[in-house]
């Protein structure tokens, strides 16, 4: 049985976008400096500061 | 998903990550010092101090160099020059027993371009950074250990596989990122393993795979000589040994001639693995930040000077420059840098909480299963 297309992108709706900027920071930095650079610290940014937050909050 | 489905994937999850955890753990630990190795070289005081001279300073020419690297180590043969964008007035100088000599038994110092003077990189050669990179890249256990440790991360990129696909079922009935703190320590482990997995994926899945390319490079470079080189250098293949080479005084300049616009980035001495018996190779790298990752050779002749061959560069020999810059995260300046670590660390933590999450599911006889299957 297929996940239901809602469920999926209701899922893997935000981790998607999340993925497409770390790739896209990756990618960027190989273009160039400066600007380049910076879209590469926002790209591999996001996923860091997601992940620290979840793992460094408390109730 | 069916249930089924569900319990085979996790099947694949969990024993593609436990078999793989401890060899990734290894190299997401000696990886963290590596990223800083520049740092850490300046810190430690290993890192050549180049001399501040006037900027009009002539510089020595390839010969010259070549003489005052003899006359350092002598009675051993010059493996390799490399020039590096950072430290323009050195030149980066690779010397054995023989040309043939494996890479461990090499011994890499700078060489001052204006006065030849020999400058030592003991981090090269030995102590800590070079004990954490033999760690990283073959356990010091030499091609078996480079390919035992590219299957490794082949299974960590199955790992990462399976654990998307699990992450469907399991985060159904959950919002993004929610990390449920009052449940007990087992779910708020869950929740942060799949969150932190998630989000760190696309870093995890590009340096795993540009991990892999690089642990076979060997493989890739042996083939490059059956490939190209081999075909290039056949004409050679009765020449009787060179006993002297003809001067290396012009071979930038001759390497640029044919491969207008490109910059040189190392040139190979005769007899090496990126050269022939009777050949020097010079490798020139594009001058744009994409291509300058992409290496061209150019073969000259090593009694007449004359230009054997431009190589054609096989997709596997780009594929292997991308992957470097890719695997360690030194393109992007401090601030990348920082973040690599970051993800590394946060890869440690993923690695970590799989292996509590297994061991809990063990321990206590109600299986993780149950609890998707109740969640979904």
């Amino acid at each position: 049985m297929k996940p239901r297309q809602s469920n999926f992108w209701k899922v893997f709706g935000t981790p998607t976008v999340i993925a497409l900027f770390t790739a896209a920071g990756l990618f960027a930095a190989l273009l160039g400096d400066g600007i380049w650079d910076a879209l590469s610290w926002l790209g591999l940014g996001i996923p860091a500061v997601l992940a620290l937050r979840g793992l460094l909050q408390r109730r | 998903m069916k249930s089924k489905t569900i319990r085979r994937w996790s099947f694949v999850h969990t024993w593609t990550s436990l078999i793989c955890t401890v060899f990734l753990l290894l190299l997401a630990l000696t990886g963290l010092p590596l990223i800083f190795h520049h740092e850490i070289d300046h810190l430690l005081g290993d890192a050549p101090q180049v001399k501040e001279l006037p900027a009009d300073t002539p510089r020595l020419n390839l010969q010259q160099l070549v003489e005052a690297a003899q006359k350092h180590r002598p009675g051993e043969a010059l493996q390799y020059f490399g020039f590096e964008d950072d430290e323009p007035n050195a030149v980066l100088t690779i010397m054995a027993a023989t040309p043939g000599s494996e890479p461990n038994s090499s011994h890499t110092f700078m060489l001052d371009a204006r006065t030849g003077e020999a400058l030592e990189t003991p981090s090269a050669n030995g102590g800590f950074m070079l004990t954490m990179l033999r760690l990283h890249v073959d356990m010091f256990a030499g091609l078996p250990g480079k390919l035992w440790l590219a299957f490794m991360g082949l299974l960590f990129v199955v790992a990462i596989v399976s654990g998307t696909v699990l992450y469907l079922p399991f985060m159904r009935r959950l919002k993004f990122a929610t990390v449920r703190q009052d449940k007990s320590t087992r779910l708020r482990w869950l929740d942060l393993h799949n969150l932190i997995g998630v989000v760190t994926l696309t870093w995890a899945l590009v340096v795993g795979v540009t991990g892999v390319i690089s642990a076979c490079a060997d493989l890739l470079i042996a083939a490059w000589r059956n490939d190209s080189l081999s075909a290039m250098v056949a004409p050679y293949r009765d020449a009787p040994p060179l006993t002297q080479l003809a001067p290396a005084t012009r071979l930038l300049d001759i390497a640029s001639d044919v491969a207008p616009g490109m910059q040189p980035d190392f040139i190979a001495f005769p007899g090496t693995r990126f050269s022939s018996e009777h050949h020097y190779a010079v490798f020139m790298k594009g001058s744009t930040h994409l291509t300058s990752h992409l290496l061209t050779p150019v073969l000259i002749d090593a009694s007449t000077l004359h230009v054997t061959a431009v190589a054609e560069r096989p997709w596997y020999m780009d594929a292997m420059g991308m992957s470097q810059p890719l695997h360690f995260g030194d393109y992007g300046g401090m601030p990348m840098k920082i973040l690599w670590a970051t993800l590394d660390g946060l890869t440690i933590v993923v690695l970590g909480s799989g292996v509590y999450l297994w061991v809990v599911r063990r321990r206590v006889a109600k299986p993780v299963l149950e609890n998707v299957e109740s969640v979904a």
